[in-house]
């Protein structure tokens, strides 16, 4: 009987393909990824069937934890002199008797404040190791005005005058309804009725009279 | 392997015999470790990357006023308050709040959208014919801009009766107060305020969560 001679195949695989497919993918994920500032508090926000995109400049931001620390924030990357306008407003009307350097520290490495005002000197007068340790307490709100959350409304729109500002509030789902109530009510004081609420988007439920409108709406457009 | 092939070029060239033949090396990479870091950094930015960006919800409130003339009033018939308890708990009632609370109705929060369907339904019903209105409704969109089809003016005029009054407690969460306002949304409600719960209601709202723990 003749032998049949199996050939012996390479078993090396060409990888190439493979490695194109590989960094094709992460040039994609590298592209995609936009990197999360750094937030003051950890904070999930209730969903929403609204489709509005969230301004993220120009804005005024609230955010209200599940504790119910209330933090302020400008979001004004293309001006950041801004938030030094504010707090140098701050220190004068309040006698904080903040350094220049301070001041020019809060502007640039402080996103969030969630700080007593009184307690404000003391925060900004730490290095940056300790400021990032302390755990801050949130801005008082609790009085008919809308506690300190008042001011920094009133100086943040004083210094952004002549600007379409928004008015951001972030809460999370565990957030009691008092405290937004309160920070409303500190906007309010500050004659600002019109907001926006930071949400996840979700879909419109089926058979719901939104969900007919917008089929509608599609259909008349086709 | 993926390999770049540079033999080849001067085959069959002779060399002289001083010429020491260089020893040929493979021009082969192992590409084994690049595939690793590649699918080390894919698995690194897929677990950081958030694909849904955040979205907003437009709320407008009213300015708080003192005298009771500048007030918006509601209808009886088509009026429904919604109170928010805590434990995604609610309450609601329609038109007027009874004296004796007959018509004060304990439900779950995931039911009040068939509440708000009914409701909305039943004000449609009572709706008397009116081509005017969604006429008028049309050419005032038209004026700002923002054109309105047919059928959005239309719901507006048979809805125009209709006003929700959300009024959260202070056990209530943010949660469930932006999820109502976005049920609001979703049933497409044009009418609908948020506003201060009574002394009255909170009464009401203790005596039944009261009532129902005893149990």
């Amino acid at each position: 009987m003749p032998s049949v001679k199996i050939p012996k195949k390479s078993t090396d695989v060409d990888m190439t393909p493979f490695v194109d497919v590989a960094f094709l993918i992460l040039t994609f994920f590298i592209m995609a990824t936009k990197f999360k500032p750094p937030e003051a508090a950890e904070i999930t926000t209730p969903n929403s069937v609204s489709t509005e995109l969230l301004p993220d400049n120009d804005a005024i931001l609230v955010s209200v934890d599940s504790a119910g620390r209330v933090f302020f924030e400008m979001l004004v990357q293309a001006s950041p002199q801004l938030k030094y306008d504010v707090i140098s407003n701050m220190n004068t009307t309040r006698n904080l008797g903040l350094t220049q350097e301070e001041m020019t520290k809060f502007k640039n490495k402080v996103p969030a404040v969630g700080m007593p005002i009184a307690q404000l000197k003391s925060y900004l007068s730490m290095n940056e190791e300790e400021m990032k340790r302390v755990k801050m307490p949130g801005i008082p709100v609790n009085d008919s005005l809308g506690g300190e959350l008042y001011f920094w409304i009133r100086d943040a729109i004083s210094v952004m005058a002549g600007k379409k500002t928004n008015y951001l509030i972030k809460g999370d789902n565990n957030t009691k309804y008092p405290i937004f109530d309160q920070v409303l009510n500190a906007f309010k004081k500050n004659d600002i009725y019109k907001f926006n609420l930071v949400t996840t988007p979700e879909g419109v439920p089926a058979n719901t009279d939104r969900d007919r409108l917008n089929k509608a709406i599609l259909s008349q457009r086709k | 392997m993926a390999s770049i092939d540079t033999g080849g070029g001067d085959s069959g060239h002779k060399k002289g015999p001083g010429v020491k033949k260089a020893k040929k090396m493979s021009t082969r990479i192992d590409m084994t470790p690049m595939v690793d870091l590649g699918f080390l950094l894919i698995t690194f930015f897929i677990f950081t990357t958030t694909m849904s960006s955040p979205s907003t919800m437009d709320l407008f409130m009213p300015k708080d006023t003192e005298k009771d003339e500048d007030q918006n009033k509601a209808k009886q018939s088509g009026a429904l308050t919604i109170l928010l308890a805590k434990d995604n708990t609610a309450y609601y009632y329609e038109g007027e709040l009874a004296p004796d609370a007959s018509n004060f109705k304990s439900v779950k929060f995931s039911e009040l959208r068939q509440i708000i369907i009914n409701k909305k339904k039943d004000v449609i019903s009572r709706y008397v014919n009116d081509p005017k209105c969604v006429e008028t409704k049309l050419t005032e969109s038209k004026a700002r801009g923002r054109e309105k089809t047919r059928a959005e003016a239309e719901d507006e005029c048979k809805q125009a009766d209709m006003v929700v009054v959300i009024k959260p407690n202070k056990e209530s969460t943010y949660k469930n107060t932006v999820d109502i306002l976005d049920e609001m949304t979703i049933n497409n409600i044009k009418r609908f305020a948020l506003v201060n719960i009574s002394p009255v209601e909170d009464e009401l709202i203790a005596k039944t969560e009261g009532a129902s723990g005893g149990q």
